[in-house]
């Protein structure tokens, strides 16, 4: 069953007085469960397309079908909603908020879904000890290693249980070992179902997805698939 | 969002930058200082004018001779005026409304007693006066309803006076010179204090037509009349006018009511309280503008962070109502301190100097506050609109 559809997509962007075709007829099916890399020189439109993917954006024309529902013309704040029902980002830079601690980071997304103390309290418990970072709870994002950092990051993207989870660069302010790791435990999510979608330049990385698609000039240029 | 993490998050980047929330709630809170402290001191000032001034009741009229003209009160000693006389003061007596009549005439003479002598202020008064002006016989009585033109020559003392010329013995009954007419002491009155710079213990009270007579006048100071409460004002005056333009012929004094002096005194004393608390409020402004820098920094340091709020499925009004309240409660902070540092400095300023009048109404501590959280709430709304307008794709490139 498709988890996201999408359907003759096109974002255009008017830069001074020339359009460019940052995504041009994009027609794309991911089935849930799914692990997905998206490769391609920068300006190909692979993170134009996770930020449209991750309802940051929305396409200027096209259908984009997430979970069955059609969300291409939600509002402002119904996108919001869904981002943090349904998505779940990691980036390249972490975006920890210094001030608070790991388990305040992880809790922020329940927080803004107005979810109660108590059952944010044992989720973030479970997410954190999911990725052996339990004894890190207290600890600000400073105190901790850039590996540990992502692994926080990807708690709380996990955090809301959702089905989508994108991750733009997620190894590229990382070490190789870290970087590794970190490939390890997103692959562990997907194994138990979550639909992953990595965007990166990184051949090596990009070859690990059993789809894998290369973007070039706004459009998927060759699609492989493995097994 | 719960309001419990709405306020957690928030007091987390209050807390985040110590040193520089600290420093812009000090800014609101030298303004609403500020604010508290002159306006204590511009409404004990209003309070103490107005009891001073009320104290006598606020049912009298006061009659002048003479008619004001721009220039103020004529004296009464030149032109054609017609004099005010106990006769005017009698003929007064009878209106219906009047509950009493004093005529009134002041100057300075010498009384002696025991060999003992001392120059005071001497005021030729009424029987009634005690109860015109609300003053109390300590011992002995008041003058006594004599036939005005021709009373006895009694003397009632102030509470100093007594003091000075008799010490601790007994003065009921005794004879004492004023002026070189002798007369005898029938009362003490209880101490009145000063009232605007006049001391009214050191003081003796003798009929009105004997102190015309001792200062050589033919015209009354002044004629207070205490009117009846459930009388209009109006009434009260144009009756008055018309007895004394019968009697005169025209209209030669002028009636000031007490409600015109409190009027005009309070009319004064609110623009007074009033301009003191602009004053304050060129401070606050400056705390104002404080706020709005430091959000507007706040909002661009952490530009990522709201790309990232955002992209956790934070909604625009959740975003600029994070700042937004931030703002307030900077100032709301500000605010508290502001009001604890007024109250402290005017509390101070009483202990020092307790002669300055200080009051601090609750009404005024409840504004002062609603005005500090007013203050940060303009203040917080355009750099939390620029915020919650972010395009959530730029703020998280921001880095």
């Amino acid at each position: 069953m498709p988890v996201i559809q999408l359907q003759q997509i096109h974002r255009d962007f008017q830069v001074g007085d020339q359009i460019v075709h940052a995504l041009d007829d994009i027609n794309l099916q991911i089935d849930a469960g799914d692990y997905l890399s998206i490769m391609g020189p920068s300006g190909s439109g692979k993170s134009t397309l996770l930020n449209l993917i991750g309802l940051l954006d929305r396409a200027t024309s096209g259908h984009y079908i997430l979970n069955g529902q059609d969300v291409t013309a939600l509002s402002d704040t119904e996108q919001a909603i869904t981002r943090n029902k349904t998505i779940g980002f990691v980036f390249q830079s972490f975006h920890l908020v210094p001030r608070l601690s790991a388990a305040a980071n992880v809790e922020l997304p329940l927080m803004l879904a107005g979810m109660s103390v108590e059952e944010r309290r044992s989720k973030v418990a479970q997410a954190l000890e999911a990725l052996h970072l339990s004894d890190r709870a207290e600890h600000k994002p400073d105190q901790l290693s850039g590996g540990q950092r992502q692994r926080v990051a990807i708690a709380r993207a996990t955090v809301t249980e959702p089905a989508v989870l994108l991750a733009d660069e997620p190894t590229g302010n990382l070490d190789r070992k870290s970087g590794l790791d970190v490939m390890a435990i997103l692959e562990t999510l997907n194994d138990r179902g979550i639909t992953l979608i990595v965007v990166t330049h990184d051949a090596a990385l990009g070859q690990r997805a059993r789809r894998q698609l290369h973007m070039l000039d706004g459009r998927i240029h060759r699609e492989e698939q493995e097994g | 969002m719960r309001t419990r993490d709405f306020l957690a998050l928030t007091f987390s980047s209050i807390v985040a930058h110590r040193l520089r929330s600290a420093l812009t709630a000090l800014g609101i809170a030298v303004g609403i200082a500020a604010v508290i402290l002159l306006t204590s001191i511009g409404e004990g000032i209003h309070r103490f004018v107005l009891q001073e001034f009320t104290q006598f009741g606020t049912t009298l009229v006061a009659i002048n001779p003479g008619k004001a003209t721009t220039a103020g009160t004529s004296m009464g000693v030149f032109g054609t005026e017609r004099p005010l006389s106990i006769e005017d003061a009698e003929a007064l007596r009878r209106l219906p409304f009047v509950r009493a009549v004093v005529p009134f005439v002041q100057g300075n003479a010498e009384v002696e007693a025991d060999n003992r002598r001392r120059r005071v202020a001497v005021y030729g008064a009424g029987p009634q006066m005690p109860e015109a002006f609300s003053m109390a016989v300590r011992s002995g009585r008041f003058l006594p309803a004599d036939d005005p033109t021709a009373p006895r020559a009694f003397a009632v003392l102030g509470s100093k006076l007594r003091q000075e010329l008799f010490g601790d013995s007994n003065p009921l009954g005794k004879r004492i010179t004023i002026g070189g007419s002798r007369y005898r002491v029938i009362g003490v009155m209880e101490s009145k204090g000063t009232v605007l710079g006049f001391d009214l213990d050191d003081t003796v009270y003798i009929p009105a037509a004997r102190a015309l007579s001792l200062f050589n006048r033919d015209s009354l100071f002044e004629i207070d009349v205490m009117y009846r409460e459930e009388v209009a004002v109006d009434t009260v005056v144009a009756g008055i006018k018309r007895t004394l333009t019968a009697r005169h012929g025209k209209e030669d004094y002028t009636v000031t009511t007490q409600q015109q002096m409190l009027d005009v005194l309070g009319s004064i004393l609110n623009v007074l309280t009033f301009a003191v608390a602009a004053i304050g409020g060129i401070s606050l402004l400056v705390g104002a503008i404080g706020i709005v820098t430091i959000m507007s920094i706040a909002v661009n340091e952490r530009t990522s962070e709201i790309g990232l709020l955002r992209a956790l499925g934070a909604r625009r009004s959740q975003v600029l109502n994070l700042f937004l309240g931030e703002a307030i409660v900077l100032a709301a902070i500000g605010g508290i301190s502001g009001l604890g540092l007024g109250i402290g400095i005017a509390w101070l300023l009483h202990t020092v100097m307790p002669s300055l009048p200080v009051h601090t109404p609750l009404l005024y501590v409840v504004l002062a506050e609603a005005l500090a959280v007013s203050i940060g709430l303009i203040a917080g709304v355009a750099p939390a609109q620029r915020a919650a307008r972010l395009d959530p794709i730029e703020a998280l490139r921001a880095e």
